[in-house]
């Protein structure tokens, strides 16, 4: 197949607005007589609210309108099963930020003023602030009604295949256990959004990534039909999963501007970022693995407890993604998962790129370094050994399609040469690998509709595609554009994009889970794909020649213009437009909690981190990172560049600095200045090399790019260290003050590591056995299962 | 998002206005340099003042003398790092300078403002809304110290990255008060107290600091933080030493960001004298410098490690002054 405009490195088509100050953020408008709002939140990790007294904010000069929750007492929440918070709490707060009341005035000072004016009385309750107190009896009540018992929110247990048939064929079994501290997406945009009620109608311009996850909430808490209701997804200045769920702020402006018939807005402090989080869960890992004498993986028992915050959120998923994902990428014949959410009176955690995966990618990274050096084996031989064939259905019914692991290892091992890697003290390299999904292939909440959906229009000589799904940065329109220019034979900046608006655009599920350049890319080849048949049979039938004889490219259709092409089509089918959509397939296996983790395609990643390490301060410098990431085929490489080396940025930061800890109840840094995360002068040169498998389901063979590539460089980076000194930090982020104690352990003769050094006990429920698939994959009968 | 309170902002034309303003309006106003520091603490209200008095009138040049360079206390701090003669003279300092904060900071921030620049606490560099939650402190507000709660008094850790420096270089300040001008020696400017750490009279302007000739003087300024910009020290030394042959015959050690006040490692200092600067003496130098300083939980990192990294910062900064030749013609 050859390509005008697929494979070529091009600029983002929004790229000079977006730096020359022309992309207009939510922050940015300010139509005539805006109020400005601010939320009141709770001081308290846990309390219940005896009375809320807005007397002396309403009296304050400038203010225009006081809400409470007794305003907007319908709960909510992103996933059907945990629609457990609200807009403004009014009986119980469940951590340090809850909103508890929000005011519209004519300034923002006044709207801070006023806040600090309104009086709650509070009756203070025992805050629960880690794993081990979730299990424990709670000393006055459970942080919420639902899940049980005390703090927990979820437990599940799936065993798929003999594991203990696997262990006892096993020549080696080891044990560890790790912890991932949590972290939060700071994207550089602080979330905002503001709205006007207009004729009835409700519309709202917001920072999301989902617009229409967004819309649902408005219609249920506002209590209005969808069609009253109009969400706009505003330029976007990053979200990295932390503006994929409804929030508080949005409900808050629109129910506020109902109120006053004036348009509301609120953009959340820096502070506030922190405390709306959905960001990393805090993840404590057992594993524990049997092999043969070679390193042939035989079973695997992996548990996990994550501490969820104080609110569902995409808990449930989120639990379900730490165990699901292992055997995507090593081939694991028996596998058991025990996963267990609980609920801490802290801001609640959601998805972060690599949606509940890169906890888990750690632990079974380090591990298999570990059980390499009990066996004396190479640990990059025996991950090797253990890699997924494309073409297989893994034990716990997952499909997968295209793999390029094999071929991101060599050229990661090669670039780098890890094998010939020069030894000086405190210098090591750390090898991983990973596996990411190119889209969830089922939805959120039940029902059978397509997730991405494409319009074209063409008249007056121009193409309009209409799509649901939101550019957050990561060039989502870039893809889209290059896609129906591709297929019409124009370049991308003929086409005109309307995106992420409930009132013009059909339905796409947004920006999360890697899914747009797979799903809305597919219901985009779609669309042009018919519009191109429509405007080849119009140019045909005038030029008295068959169809397939019609050449499209560099702007002509045959012997015309593309213009002329459009008013010949015009004039013999009426209104041109065109429709695609994307339904991925059914391939959940046949067992309850299947839809998380099945994805119509994986992408995969390897990568090597070479560091050194001061002995003596634990402090590290990272020298270089090389990564291969397989995205299928990449539609536009410099965009899945920025992608590949966004998340190692995100992946090293993690991995040496990021942590999102409390003291005393309350968020130890809520600030961009104390929460660390790395400057220009910490990131190492990246080489990064694109694989391409040319995926059989992904539109031109692409798949996803910017979650995965995140994944490997954490647990890299602990094995790099272990290269250099020695010791495992079985903990991330991987801090100097833990190295040193490692090292101090060491020299005492201690077992050389930093780390938990046990897993609580967990009431998890009894296994459900699932029988595992066959294992060879019949793409031919895909939708059997 | 955060937004500044109203103040304002009264533009004096010489030291002495701005110092009789501030006498008359006293905690009512605060003198404004670079902002760098003072603006983001009055969004997050640690500073709640009516007005701001301007400092945009100080000069700001260097100026090389016969037994001394002045240095203007206007002059940023980016000038000043990038000063060739402050480079080739006090290379300690320069260094000291171009490590504070960021870039554009370092554009805006005075040498002066860094002198006088607010100690630090995790409990106190918090926004209002915060702080209320968490409880108010002594520093502000508040009644208890959150940090040492038994303690009377506050530990908000000196962070200034120039000070110690000037400190050790044993440099003047020059003051313009009310009613007259005066010179300090730059460790008299401090108070161990993390509240009042200025021992200079609040009405009193910063005009300049004096460094005096550096001939044959080392000096070397080394800061620990956990990122490449923008952090405050966790830790930090800096040594200006003179050598006879090999033997040391002065030197003073100063930390930075252990203590609520630049911390003289006297005692460290002293052993060196007639002393070759050998990895042996650097090494119990820095042992004996680390002994007094007490870095709590209130900065980044844990107050173990930073206490431990006091002595491997103080053998860093003794051995790059070793490294380095003496100031200018030295
Ligand atoms: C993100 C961030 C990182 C930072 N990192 C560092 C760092 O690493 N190291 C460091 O040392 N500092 C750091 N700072 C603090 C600050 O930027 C510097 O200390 C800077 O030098 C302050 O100078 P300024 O002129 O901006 O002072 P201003 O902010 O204008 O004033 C600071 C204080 O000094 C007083 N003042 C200023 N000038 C005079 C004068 N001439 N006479 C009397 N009083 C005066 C003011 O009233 C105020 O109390 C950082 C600040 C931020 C926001
Ligand atoms: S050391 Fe104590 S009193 Fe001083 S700022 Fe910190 S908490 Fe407040």
């Amino acid at each position: 197949m050859s390509f005008s405009i697929i494979g070529k490195p091009l600029p983002k088509v929004d790229a000079v607005a977006r730096v020359t100050g022309q992309a207009i953020y939510a922050d940015d408008m300010l139509p005539p007589r805006t109020l400005h709002c601010r939320i009141l939140r709770s001081p308290h990790p846990h309390a219940r609210i005896l009375s809320i007294d807005t007397s002396a904010a309403r009296r304050i000069p400038g203010v225009v309108a006081v809400i409470t929750g007794a305003d907007l007492p319908i709960k909510f929440g992103i996933l059907p099963v945990t629609q457990d918070e609200r807009a403004l709490e009014h009986e119980k707060v469940r951590y340090v930020g809850d909103p508890i009341a929000a005011v519209a005035a004519t300034d923002e000072e006044i709207a801070a003023s006023a806040c600090d004016a309104i009086a709650v009385e509070y009756e203070v309750l025992d805050p629960v602030m880690s794993i081990d107190a979730a299990l424990a009896t709670p000393k006055d009540e459970r942080i919420q009604d639902y899940g049980g018992p005390n703090n927990i929110h979820k437990l599940v247990a799936l065993e798929f295949g003999d594991v203990e048939g696997g262990f006892a064929r096993a020549d080696h079994v080891r044990e560890d256990v790790f912890f991932f501290q949590g972290n939060t997406h700071l994207p550089m945009e602080q979330h905002s959004a503001i709205a006007t009620y207009v004729d009835g109608k409700v519309t709202l311009w917001s920072s999301t990534q989902v617009v229409h996850y967004v819309h649902r909430a408005l219609a249920k808490v506002l209590e209005l039909p969808m069609n009253r209701i109009r969400v706009v997804g505003a330029a976007h200045g990053g979200g990295f999963g932390g503006k994929t769920d409804p929030f508080a702020h949005e409900i808050v402006v629109a129910k506020l501007a109902m109120m006053t018939g004036r348009p509301v807005k609120c953009t959340l402090t820096r502070e506030e970022v922190f405390y709306a989080h959905r960001g990393r869960h805090p993840v404590l890992m057992w594993v524990r693995t049997g092999v043969t004498k070679d390193g042939r993986i035989t079973a695997m028992h992996f548990k996990s407890a994550l501490d969820g915050g104080a609110y569902g959120s995409y808990g449930v998923a989120s639990t379900f993604y730490t165990g699901a994902l292992q055997t995507v990428t090593y081939d694991i014949p028996a596998y058991r998962f025990e996963g267990c959410r609980v609920f801490t009176n802290k801001p609640p955690c959601g998805p972060k790129r690599g949606h509940g995966t890169p906890q888990p990618r750690f632990a079974i990274e380090l591990h298999l370094e570990k059980i390499a050096h009990d066996l004396g084996l190479d640990p990059v031989d025996m991950k090797r050994r253990n890699f997924v064939k494309p073409m297989t259905r893994t034990v716990n019914w997952m499909r997968v399609t295209s793999c390029g692991l094999e071929e991101c290892t060599a050229r990661v091992m090669d670039a780098s040469g890890f094998r010939t890697r020069k030894r000086r003290p405190g210098r090591g390299m750390g090898f991983a690998i990973s596996s990411y999904l190119s889209g969830a292939g089922t939805a959120i909440y039940w029902n059978d509709m397509p997730h991405s959906e494409v319009q074209i229009k063409v008249d007056r000589g121009g193409v309009t595609a209409f799509c649901g799904a939101m550019d957050i940065g990561q060039g989502s329109d870039s893809v889209l554009a290059a896609i129906v220019a591709e297929e019409l034979g124009l370049q991308p900046k003929d086409i005109r994009l309307v995106t992420a608006d409930t009132d013009t655009t059909p339905i796409d599920l947004g920006s999360y889970s890697s899914r747009v350049t797979f799903m809305a890319g597919n219901a985009a080849l779609e669309a042009a794909r018919k519009m191109r048949a429509l405007l080849v049979e119009a140019a045909a039938a005038k030029m008295g020649r068959p169809a397939d004889s019609v050449r499209v490219g560099g702007g002509r259709f045959g012997d015309f213009s593309f213009e002329e092409a459009s008013v010949l089509a015009e004039a013999r089918f009426g209104t041109l437009t065109s429709a695609g959509s994307y339904t991925p397939p059914k391939i959940a296996g046949p067992y309850k909690g299947s839809g998380v983790g099945p994805s119509p395609a994986y992408s995969y990643s390897a990568c090597v981190v070479d560091l050194d390490a001061d002995q003596r301060t634990g402090l590290l410098h990272i020298n270089k990172v090389w990564i291969a990431h397989d995205v299928g085929r990449a539609i536009n490489p410099l965009l899945v560049e920025g992608q590949v080396e966004g998340s190692v940025y995100m992946g090293l930061g993690e991995a040496l600095m990021e942590e999102q800890t409390f003291r005393k109840g309350l968020h130890k840094w809520p600030s961009m200045l104390e929460y660390k995360s790395p400057t220009f002068l910490d990131m190492p040169e990246i080489e990064t090399f694109l694989v391409e498998t040319n995926d059989p389901e992904g539109p031109y063979g692409a798949k996803e790019a910017g979650q995965g590539p995140l994944l490997p460089v954490i647990p890299a980076v602990s094995a790099a260290v272990f290269d250099a000194l020695g010791v495992w930090i079985d903990e991330v982020p991987v801090t100097p003050e833990k190295i040193v104690e490692a090292l101090r352990r060491q020299g005492k003769g201690e077992p050389p590591r930093y780390g938990p050094s046990r897993f609580p006990d967990i009431p998890y429920p009894k296994c459900i056995r699932v029988e595992p698939p066959p294992k060879e994959l019949d793409l031919a009968a895909p939708a059997a299962i | 998002m955060l937004r500044l309170p109203r103040f304002k902002y009264l533009r004096p034309k010489t030291a002495r206005e701005a110092a009789r303003m501030a006498a008359d309006l006293g905690p009512r106003a605060m003198f404004v340099a670079g902002g760098t520091d003072l603006f983001p603490k009055l969004k997050r209200r640690q500073f709640e003042v009516e007005a701001l008095i301007g400092l945009d009138f100080l000069p700001r040049a260097i100026h090389r003398g016969e037994d001394e360079t002045v240095v203007d206390a206007g002059v940023t701090l980016a000038a000043a790092s990038a000063d060739a003669q402050l480079r080739a003279g006090y290379p300690g300092y320069a260094e000291a300078a171009g490590l504070v904060s960021s870039p554009p900071l370092r554009n805006a921030g005075t040498i002066g403002g860094n002198l006088c620049v607010d100690t630090r606490c995790n409990y106190y560099d918090m926004t209002y809304e915060w702080r209320k939650a968490a409880g108010f402190c002594i520093k502000k507000d508040g009644d208890i110290c959150l940090v040492a709660p038994s303690s009377p008094r506050c530990w908000a850790v000196s962070s200034s990255d120039t000070a110690p420096m000037a400190i050790a270089l044993g440099a003047l300040v020059m003051l313009a008060g009310p009613d007259d001008e005066r010179e300090l020696p730059v460790a008299a400017l401090y108070r161990d107290d993390g509240i009042d750490y200025l021992a200079k009279q609040p009405a009193e302007v910063v005009t300049s600091l004096r460094l005096p000739a550096s001939a044959g003087t080392r000096t070397a300024y080394v800061k620990l933080r956990r990122r490449g910009s923008i952090d405050f020290p966790i830790a930090g030394a800096a040594v200006a030493l003179r050598l006879d042959g090999s033997t040391v015959t002065s030197c003073r050690i100063v930390l930075s960001a252990v203590a609520s006040h630049p911390l003289e490692a006297a005692e460290a200092g002293e052993f060196m004298i007639g002393k070759r600067l050998d990895e042996e003496s650097v090494r119990a130098a820095a042992e004996i410098a680390a002994r007094p300083a007490k870095p709590l939980d209130n900065a980044d990192l844990s107050h173990f490690w930073r206490k431990r990294m006091v002595r491997v910062v103080v053998e860093q900064a003794l051995q790059h002054a070793n490294d380095q030749k003496g100031g200018f013609e030295g």
